[in-house]
């Protein structure tokens, strides 16, 4: 009964705040509205038992990339009249994905109540006494390792890849050093002189 | 709780949604006259160590004084200026406010005294403290003016910067203890340092990685030394500038539960949460939530203390320290302490 409630909510608060991504005037409030979907996201996962995955979309999607979506959105100088003008310019090819997704769906849907497909595999995940971290640690080391890694170099490339695309020598940057400043002591940089009357300091 | 109130003859959701609302009561009710208290001792901390005396003329002691300023701006009227992004303004302080309330629900305050006892306790605190980002990067756009704006540039700069660091500090404990729950973490620090010390924080791989937490606990919740975000000398008083009355006071009242919050989170990871400090049946018999609010107390007196005795650090130093030395650090130290794991616990 809580899980039908809590279902029905989050799902109609995704749908709802993915609409109002697309309807919304202004683009900072379509990110916030987006930030709502991933939220409300993360809580059906929760619902599904996949605790570790939905922290995760909201560490990862809400926490950081939503926040650089954010940055970048607010920065941007935004002219709405320009906006508007190229609504008539694109409709054909906006409208010409919707019927293409619509008759996925249709296709979709029908196949599905066709039957034909493996019940099995559409079964719910097998309940085990072990953490869903412990699961995804154990399937992610093991079986898939080799994926794993991988996409760790493609994340190390694209990384160097962009350090490099952006990086610039700039001349004429006074830094500071804190090792140095923190290693100066007092006799390196003062001097305790005693002059006598009448002679003056040599500086 | 559940359980008492299906006794009354209720039906188990009634009787779930019931306990859930008290427990949430329970901990959000003293937590508001926690904060209003602990506002007073941080002045009070503040005044003895610039030699002042602080509010002394609100009740006896200036006890009363949070009270007082919390009534002011209850009565003020609410202004929101005319080019202001009037929804995204109001809401600002609200999710500052809620999000701050909400990382409480897994703190532990004694064995089994949980409001969510979830087996992933530890990335629930980190992905809430991440929503804490909007409400100080929306309050500075939605005001639509620049030093708001400055401000909340660099909050959410800071914020994103030193979670990182937290991330890996975090994975460091959470290694050591082998569990994400808060409860095992704490149960898992009993006797650890020397056979008797209740504390993470008493192991020599593990005591760089709380002096590291404090400080990053510090700059996550923008104080001092760390608060670029609202130095009054170059902002006004940051993202906050366009705030009057209970949206002010909402941001003042989440600000000071996140410090409460970082606080808890350093008692509880490092120093032994709910355990006494040492391991000695006698110690137990006293509750474990007296233990942990002697804790966080103590960790509120560093937090101001280092507030009145230390000058602000400069913007591009701030940067340095979280992502050339607390990152690496934090990196090296995830592969120190799993490889030393993997050499004792699990070869």
């Amino acid at each position: 009964m809580i899980q039908l409630i809590a279902f029905y909510l989050f799902a109609t608060i995704v749908i709802a705040s993915a609409a109002m991504v697309i309807f919304a005037r202004n683009p900072v409030h379509s990110v916030m509205w987006l930030i709502l979907a991933f939220f409300n996201a993360a809580g059906l996962m929760l619902l599904a038992g996949a605790e570790f995955i939905a922290m995760l979309l909201v560490i990862v999607y809400v926490g950081a990339v939503a926040v650089l979506f954010l940055f970048v959105v607010m920065m941007l100088d935004i002219d709405f009249a320009e906006l508007r003008a190229g609504f008539v310019r694109y409709l054909p090819l906006g409208a010409l994905v919707a019927i293409i997704l619509a008759a996925e769906l249709v296709f979709a849907v029908g196949a599905w109540s066709a039957g034909g497909i493996d019940l099995a595999a559409r079964a719910a995940p097998v309940v085990s006494d072990k953490s869903n971290i412990q699961q995804i640690g154990e399937l992610l080391y093991t079986r898939y390792i080799f994926l794993f890694e991988a996409a760790g170099i493609v994340l190390l490339v694209a990384m160097i890849g962009a350090i490099v695309l952006t990086h610039r020598q700039r001349g004429g940057v006074r830094g500071q050093n804190i090792s140095q400043q923190v290693r100066r002591r007092p006799e390196d940089a003062t001097r305790l002189v005693d002059p006598g009357v009448g002679q003056g300091m040599e500086l | 709780m559940t359980e008492f109130f299906q006794s009354l003859g209720m039906s188990y959701e009634w009787a779930w949604g019931v306990a859930t609302i008290c427990g949430i009561l329970l901990i959000a009710l003293p937590l508001m006259l926690a904060v209003a208290m602990i506002i007073y001792a941080d002045r009070k901390i503040w005044a003895a160590i610039a030699l002042r005396r602080g509010p002394n003329v609100v009740g006896p002691f200036g006890l009363l004084q949070s009270f007082a300023d919390g009534l002011k701006v209850f009565l003020q009227e609410t202004i929101i200026p005319s080019s202001a992004n009037r929804g995204l303004f109001l809401i600002a302080p609200i999710i500052t406010f809620t999000v701050a309330l909400m990382a409480w629900a897994v703190i532990p305050f004694n064995s089994g005294a949980v409001l969510a006892d979830i087996n992933v306790g530890l990335l629930y605190i980190l992905a809430i403290s991440s929503l804490g980002v909007y409400g100080v990067i929306l309050s500075g756009w939605s005001s639509n003016s620049k030093y708001p704006f400055f401000s909340a540039l660099r909050a959410s700069a800071q914020m994103i910067s030193y979670e990182v660091s937290i991330g890996f500090i975090l994975i460091g404990v959470v290694l050591w203890a082998d569990s994400f729950n808060l409860n095992e973490i704490v149960k898992a620090q009993q006797g650890h340092g020397l056979g008797f010390v209740n504390a993470f924080g008493f192991n020599l791989l593990l005591f760089p990685l709380a002096v590291m937490f404090l400080i990053s606990a510090l700059a996550e919740t923008a104080r001092a030394p760390f608060d670029l975000t609202e130095a009054e000398s170059e902002l006004v008083a940051g993202y906050q500038t366009e705030y009057s009355s209970m949206s002010f006071a909402l941001f003042w009242l989440g600000e000071y539960a996140n410090v409460l919050l970082m606080c808890t989170l350093n008692a509880v990871l490092f120093w032994g949460g709910w355990l006494p400090p040492v391991d000695w049946a006698p110690l137990y018999a006293v509750p474990g939530i007296i233990w942990l609010f002697a804790k966080i107390l103590f960790f509120f007196f560093v937090f101001s203390w280092v507030k009145a005795t230390v000058p602000r650090y400069r913007y591009d130093q701030l940067m340095r320290l979280g992502w050339k030395i607390f990152l690496p650090i934090s990196l090296f130290w995830v592969f120190l302490i799993s490889g030393y794991l993997m050499l004792t616990r699990y070869s």
